[in-house]
């Protein structure tokens, strides 16, 4: 290999802070639009079956389920510091508050296993007897509770994930004062989750 | 115009690492290209040949060599495969991610590791399709609507070829949101927006297409999946759900993913045009924005796939209109593809005829789209073979011409050979003659009633039935030409750095083929991209030679 070779080794490209964060927005939109192919499906069903959604929704656990929210709604919180605490160059600090934010996070999956388990001891649970005898609409009102409310957990772990993945770094150095994007990023992707939390609640716990 | 400089400087992207891991474990765009060239071709070749076995079923009334079930699943899995494998990742992933950054400048795209996720995406999609054949009661029967209840009930692998759909989704995703922020963030200096030529516009309107239409469908196949395996009845009308709503979702994407399979072929003619005419394109900025008003207006009209599916009157009026106002965008192209070629010097070369056959088909196919698109004749050739015939003249009539047309083009660029120019003629002229005798009958026989997606029909259909049966010879005689046409361009004579002498910054600020960052140093952009007064001169002082 020549020298001209091994200069083009050295990428040309920069680190472009402004277009990554361009891209989490972009596919940010596409999680929306994920989630709102589903509400397109609520709104569709609950017209068609409105009074069954009615006495869906008087079955849920209100007290249980708006803890949910609260604990949510910290976990921005503490997301947000901890980015403020890296740009200001306290790493430590910044893991620690991701830290809080996974504790949150458990928080709510437990809530969230906790009310699904109740349902499971009601055998209101898909696939189970008591579920396959739910009279027309009803049926509908728990496919999407159980269909939403699932694909939202399975959210909540991928963005766990990418926190951890997130702190690791920070803990090595890779992501650091001057170069926060990334955990930028994984904060954008932690408060669209808590946002479509925000929206699913008051749908499948609220609207009676 | 000259050979490749023999300076010890130049190290194209092929010799820049060699082995088999280089390759899978790349993140140059113009490699991953290629390994999208070579999967999509396969699945290609393997869907055309699924085609070739329907049409033979086809040639006479009566089970000739397949049975109704497997018939169903051969359709199935042709359509699958072309749709998902071939036509939409096809222009945009191949021709788009090798050109693009070169088209505006760049050294590469802007997040080139996702751009290798969005190809390893693509292989496990592309595996998990043909999959289905290997293993339970054999692959899904649904057709590529994968429509409920049925795809709800039927035993065969729906589930897996859903999923499939899922990741090939994701893949179309990641690629499309790459594209977006390359346009926005890395254009050459002095390239403004309305610099930048036609074809990267084309990929920026399709990319808002695949981030923003995608999603939908894939929450939809999701629930598909659900209804499946978790029992979750979310289409079962006995539960309160809604079949019809299903068609709505499924549509909401598949209308629009029409547009990303048309709107980067759009771009790659309009690309392609001005090169052989040696004049600058016709109403530049009316392209461009005709593109952004075909993937607006595309949005919102669905509906028009469900006419006999029981929606409401006034639903059905707004969407046929809808559909009228689409079709302006595209026919607004047309004309200014055809303005471009009034007086200007045209150099009949082989992609110049592939985009002409493009225009000439895809006309057909938009024409027949508005019979289709209107009311009271879409009831009545709802579900023949009009619209078999109908919507392979836009996707393989337009969208296929302009893939190879475009494969032509940057064949000199991509592997700095040249193929031979006289069989690749013969060639085309064979795949045009071949293209038009399968298709065209089809929209006799949709008109003389002929339904589609059955492995028989009615004695009186036997002579439109064994021409296109026929006509799919001839095609797969002009494939097979062109493809050993092109494989043995492999060895052929080195073409120059610009044998088409295009004006655009991958023709004259790279070599053929370019190295590993295309530039050697970043492009500064004065020009139009057209821009072909005094081009002569222009190249002399440009060229990479």
């Amino acid at each position: 290999m020549t020298s001209t070779t091994l200069s083009h080794d050295v990428h040309p490209v920069h680190f472009d802070a402004y277009g990554k964060k361009l891209g989490m927005w972009i596919f940010l939109f596409t999680e929306v639009l994920l989630f709102g192919g589903l509400f397109l499906v609520y709104a569709a069903y609950r017209f068609l079956n409105h009074d069954a959604f009615h006495e869906g929704s008087a079955e849920l656990n209100v007290v249980v389920g708006a803890i949910n929210p609260v604990v949510l709604l910290t976990s921005r919180l503490t997301v947000a510091m901890s980015i403020t605490a890296l740009q200001r160059g306290d790493s430590k600090r910044a893991i620690n508050l991701i830290m809080w934010t996974l504790i949150l996070a458990g928080t709510f999956m437990f809530n969230k296993y906790y009310e699904w388990y109740t349902k499971w001891e009601h055998g209101l649970f898909p696939g189970m007897d008591h579920y396959k005898e739910l009279p027309a609409g009803k049926a509908q009102f728990f496919n999407l509770y159980f269909f939403m409310t699932g694909l939202h957990a399975i959210h909540i772990i991928i963005g766990s994930i990418l926190l951890m993945v997130i702190a690791f770094y920070i803990k090595k150095g890779t992501i650091n004062q001057q170069r926060y994007t990334y955990l930028e990023n994984g904060g954008l992707y932690w408060h669209l989750v808590d946002v479509i939390w925000i929206y699913l609640f008051p749908l499948f716990y609220l609207i009676i | 115009m000259t050979a490749i400089p023999q300076s010890g400087t130049y190290i194209n992207f092929f010799e820049v690492k060699r082995g088999f891991m280089s390759w899978l474990v790349t993140a140059d765009h113009k490699r991953i290209a290629l390994l999208y060239f070579y999967a999509i071709m396969g699945f290609f070749i393997v869907a055309f040949g699924l085609g070739l076995v329907m049409r033979l079923e086809l040639i006479a009334p009566g089970a000739t060599i397949l049975d109704p079930q497997t018939y169903n699943e051969v359709f199935t899995l042709h359509g699958v495969i072309m749709i998902f494998l071939f036509i939409i990742p096809g222009i945009p992933a191949i021709f788009g991610n090798f050109a693009l950054p070169m088209l505006i400048g760049a050294p590469d795209v802007a997040f080139p590791k996702l751009n290798l996720i969005s190809w390893y995406l693509y292989v496990l999609g592309g595996l998990l399709a043909l999959s289905t054949l290997l293993f339970g009661d054999g692959p899904a029967d649904t057709g590529w609507t994968f429509y409920a209840p049925y795809s709800v009930k039927t035993g065969t692998n729906v589930t897996v070829a859903v999923l499939a759909a899922f990741v090939l989704g994701f893949s179309s995703i990641l690629t499309g949101l790459n594209f977006i922020v390359t346009m926005h963030q890395m254009r050459a200096p002095g390239m403004t927006w309305f610099k930048m030529p036609l074809f990267p516009w084309a990929l920026y309107a399709t990319a808002w297409i695949q981030v923003l239409a995608t999603p939908i469908i894939g929450i939809t196949l999701l629930m598909i999946v659900a209804e499946r395996t978790l029992g979750l009845g979310l289409f079962d009308p006995a539960l309160g759900g809604d079949p019809v709503l299903y068609q709505h979702l499924f549509w909401i994407y598949s209308h629009p993913a029409v547009y990303i399979m048309a709107l980067p072929a759009m771009g790659i003619v309009s690309e392609t045009i001005p090169v052989f005419v040696k004049k600058s394109i016709f109403g530049y900025k009316v392209i461009v924005y005709s593109s952004l008003a075909i993937a607006f207006i595309g949005y919102f009209v669905w509906g028009h796939h469900m006419f006999t599916s029981g929606m409401s009157g006034p639903a059905r009026v707004i969407f046929s209109v809808l559909t009228f106002l689409v079709a302006i965008p595209s026919a607004i192209k047309v004309f200014n593809w055809v303005a471009t070629l009034y007086k200007g010097a045209i150099d009949i070369k082989v992609p110049l005829l592939y985009a002409l056959a493009f225009i000439f088909q895809f006309a057909i196919g938009g024409l027949t789209g508005l019979v289709v698109g209107a009311l009271a004749t879409d009831i009545h050739v709802h579900d023949t073979y009009f619209v078999v015939g109908h919507f392979h003249y836009v996707m393989f009539g337009g969208t296929g011409f302009a893939f190879f047309g475009a494969l032509h083009f940057y064949y000199p660029k991509i592997w700095g050979r040249m193929y031979n120019l006289k069989w690749a003629n013969i060639a085309f002229v064979i795949f045009f003659i071949g293209f038009n005798l399968v298709y065209f009958p089809m929209l006799v026989l949709g008109m003389m009633g002929m339904p589609r997606r059955y492995y028989d029909y009615l004695p009186e259909f036997t002579l439109p039935n064994l021409i296109s049966t026929i006509g799919s010879w001839v095609l797969a005689i002009g494939l097979v030409i062109m493809l050993v046409n092109l494989i043995n361009g492999r060895k052929g004579p080195k073409a120059s750095t610009n044998p088409w002498q295009s004006v655009t910054l991958d023709w004259t600020h790279t070599q053929s083929p370019p190295t590993l960052y295309n530039f050697d140093e970043t492009p500064q952009v004065e020009r139009g991209p057209y821009d072909y007064r005094n081009y002569e001169q222009y190249l002399k002082e440009h060229n990479k030679n």
